[in-house]
């Protein structure tokens, strides 16, 4: 409890983590709510703007304070690579923030004032620059997972090569993960929505969200798992494997890996308690053949272990467990869809409705998979994250601030779902707002 | 190549405070200025398009600050840790007072979130102001170029000075009024009717009080920093800076509309755009050693790097300033409330 750097990852991987629920939703929704605009059906787009503006509000709010935390929590982090990082975080907010801004208040309120197409250009843009802020964000992360197009020089980093930084292989697959993760959350809440209309007995009114969400959750689903899933477990096997290691529990290296489905950590004993394998399965994942040898951790030096493999190996494993239910569900959903029974078939409506929050429980357990996979290190390989935080900033200071930021974010999460909650009761079938 | 970046963070941060400065005024005016739902609705047309992207002009600034000058930007944000999580919970407050407001109709949610916002935008201008005294009065800086500043020690300018002291308090409230003129000045460009009119009385009655504060802030900075003087006089390149300044001060009173709003963003940009002319090339004194302060040279990045940074800069901001523009140009024509 007196240890700063505790307290400082308490800090950041709270608010990120609860600011990440809502921009992982406008990137979704942008996508739909332009096809829905393209596709001219109006009414579901104006529903769906009127979520996307509540929710884009907090969004922008929750998303101050990250920008600003990696001066004030990491400030020898940013000293040291200040240089680089800091070119991609500045170009989210030149070339993302600007478009965004300007064109959410025409989105949102500016449907009369402007000509159909003028709007769905605005939705277009804001489209836009939802997904170019996500770039941004993940080059940055990505210079810390895997370093690239970078100099060491008196004890600071600089740019050596901007493309090989700026376009790493790491940052655009974590790029296409990330985002069809986004398209996921938003498909399935639009389709969680529309199966609650349909529920409700509102079928008509429901049928295009049902629709829209069920075949773009599809599309998503499948892209998550391959090829953008793949390729980012074949880069964190080759760029980090230790972290692999303790994703998948294995504690000591083996030929013909077996991966594990479930199975509890032991890592005072290093090993896997009630564990059910297949075998060879995860040297064929990793490295594309059966007969791969896939390292432990008893391979690497303990000080270079992820600090907390417990939680690293079960959130890995909730994410690959839940994109794998959301495969079978969506498969089930969209063939309802195609037969034309989707809007009679109750259970599959019930199972729709109840699964809108599990895509975000998924994308949060990925990421808490890329960042506790990454520890010790705060810039794999460079700089260790005990190393990065503001050296005068007090453990008590920021406890005292976390628990701010937990008020302060509770009373936003309670607003976010008493407005949508009464948009959603309301639905589309008006014009007007409630 | 260094000098340049430090007048392009130094400009990037005058337009945050020019541009997110008149929604503060206005905010910090909102209960005055508008009684009624009618008029509240009417004032919150006029900044509702444009407050969120004021505001990305501060995320662009702080960005720029953080490649150019990687070590001002961590020293000077950590040492600022307890004040920066508070203007933190204040921009939050205030941003979803606006967006949410519109969201409910009963009055007592809407008069909950004016309050809100009137409170939060008039607290923010003064944290504004009092941010700047720190960074022209300095902080204490040791010799690891480090400090960590309490918010208040015994309120005078040398030594083991904090947040708050006489000085930054007269910056504090100097901001306040003159956000307040600036909001003013916006609204009477922007609104019409009752709105306009108080506005306009606003405008007329704080202007001669942020003239005696400005030459009460003036006089300060020649007791706290007197070399911020010598060396804007041995700058003859940044005159008209000042002079832009004055005239815009001149201007604000004298003239009315968007003349008037113009004159007073060229009063508030020429006088930091003059004062970060006459710190170069120091981004942030000591106040317990000046060999303690953080450079421009000591803190910037690579050549290289700053080179690079260049080069989108200049793709992206022109671009930034045409959404901008385009922005301004669809609302043209006075703000009018949104039906409900």
């Amino acid at each position: 409890m007196t240890d700063p750097l505790f307290w400082h990852r308490v800090q950041f991987g709270f608010t990120i983590t609860f600011h990440y629920l809502f921009p992982q939703l406008t990137m979704g929704l942008a996508l739909l709510v332009l096809l829905f605009k393209l596709r001219g059906e109006d009414a579901q787009a104006r529903f769906w703007v009127r979520v996307l503006g509540i929710n884009f509000a907090i969004g922008v709010v929750t998303g101050i304070p990250m920008e600003f935390q990696f001066g004030t929590n990491w400030s020898r982090f940013s000293a040291f690579s200040g240089g680089v990082i800091g070119h991609t975080l500045a170009m989210e907010g030149v070339f993302a923030f600007f478009l965004e801004s300007t064109f959410l208040y025409l989105v949102v309120r500016g449907e009369q004032r402007l000509s159909r197409r003028a709007h769905t250009a605005a939705i277009a843009a804001l489209f836009l620059g939802a997904w170019i802020s996500g770039y941004f964000i993940i080059a940055t992360n990505a210079f810390m997972q895997h370093p690239e197009g970078y100099a060491l020089v008196d004890g600071k980093l600089q740019i050596a090569h901007f493309g090989q930084f700026v376009l790493s292989p790491w940052a655009i697959w974590a790029y296409l993960h990330n985002m069809s993760g986004a398209v996921i959350t938003g498909a399935f809440a639009v389709a969680g929505i529309g199966a609650f209309w349909t529920l409700q007995g509102r079928a008509q009114e429901a049928a295009p969200s049902l629709r829209m969400g069920v075949v773009a959750g599809l599309v998503a689903c499948g892209l998550q798992l391959f090829p953008t899933g793949d390729r980012q477990g074949k880069l964190v096997a080759q760029h980090q494997p230790a972290t692999l290691a303790a994703m998948e529990g294995v504690f000591h290296a083996e030929k013909f890996a077996r991966l594990a489905i479930i199975g509890q950590p032991d890592v005072a004993a290093q090993r896997l308690e009630n564990p059910v394998f297949v075998p060879g399965m995860l040297s064929f994942l990793a490295y594309g053949s059966f007969g791969s040898t896939v390292h432990g951790l008893s391979d690497f030096p303990r000080d270079e272990w992820p600090d907390n493999i417990e939680i690293l190996y079960y959130a890995y494993h909730v994410m690959v467990g839940l994109g794998t239910l959301f495969i079978v569900l969506m498969i089930a959903a969209a063939f309802q869809l195609w037969r034309g029974t989707l809007a009679a078939s109750r259970p599959l409506l019930w199972m729709l409705m109840l699964a809108i929050p599990f895509p975000y429980i998924a994308n949060t357990a990925g990421w808490t998979t890329a960042e506790l996979g990454r520890q010790p290190w705060l810039i794999y390989g460079l700089m260790r994250t005990v190393d990065g935080t503001s050296p005068r900033v007090s453990a008590g200071d920021v406890a005292f601030t976390t628990l701010g930021f937990c008020g302060l974010y509770a009373l936003l999460a309670i607003l976010f779902l008493f407005l949508v909650a009464r948009e959603i009761a309301h639905g589309p079938s008006s014009k007007d707002a409630p | 190549m260094t000098g340049l970046w430090y007048a392009l963070v130094a400009i990037m941060f005058a337009v945050y405070a020019v541009l997110d400065g008149f929604d503060f005024g206005v905010g910090a005016l909102h209960l005055y200025v508008a009684r009624t739902d009618r008029e509240r609705r009417e004032v919150l047309a006029a900044i509702g398009p444009v407050w969120d992207g004021n505001e990305v002009w501060l995320l662009a600034s702080g960005g720029t600050l953080f490649f150019a000058f990687p070590q001002a930007y961590a020293a000077g944000f950590s040492g600022f840790y307890l004040p920066l999580m508070l203007v933190l919970w204040l921009l939050v407050l205030r941003g979803i007072g606006i967006e949410l407001r519109s969201h409910v109709q009963n009055p007592l949610w809407r008069q909950f979130w004016d309050v809100v916002l009137c409170g939060s935008s008039a607290a923010m201008a003064l944290v504004l102001g009092a941010a700047l005294g720190n960074v022209l009065r300095g902080v204490p800086l040791d010799a690891s170029r480090t400090f960590m500043a309490p918010w208040f020690t015994n309120f005078r300018v040398r030594g083991q000075a904090g947040v708050l002291d006489w000085y930054t308090i007269l910056l504090g409230v100097f901001a306040v009024v003159a956000l307040c003129v600036h909001g003013a000045l916006f609204l009477v460009w922007r609104n019409q009717g009752e709105v306009r009119e108080r506005a306009l009385r606003a405008a007329r009655v704080l202007w001669p009080a942020m003239v005696v504060l400005g030459l009460f802030a003036i006089a300060a900075t020649e007791v706290v920093r007197p070399e911020i003087y010598r060396q804007l006089m041995a700058r003859p390149w940044a005159w008209p800076v000042a002079l832009l300044a004055l005239a815009g001060l001149a201007g604000a009173r004298a003239l009315s509309d968007l003349p008037a709003f113009l004159a007073s963003s060229a009063f508030l940009a020429g006088t930091l755009a003059a004062t970060a002319a006459g710190m170069f090339p120091v981004l942030l004194p000591s106040t317990l050693d000046p060999a303690f302060a953080i450079t421009a040279a000591g803190a910037a990045a690579d050549e290289h790097g700053q080179r690079i940074g260049l080069g989108w800069w200049g793709i992206g901001i022109p671009l930034a300033a045409a959404y901008t523009t385009y922005i301004y140009r669809m609302m043209r024509g006075k703000a009018v409330a949104a039906e409900h």
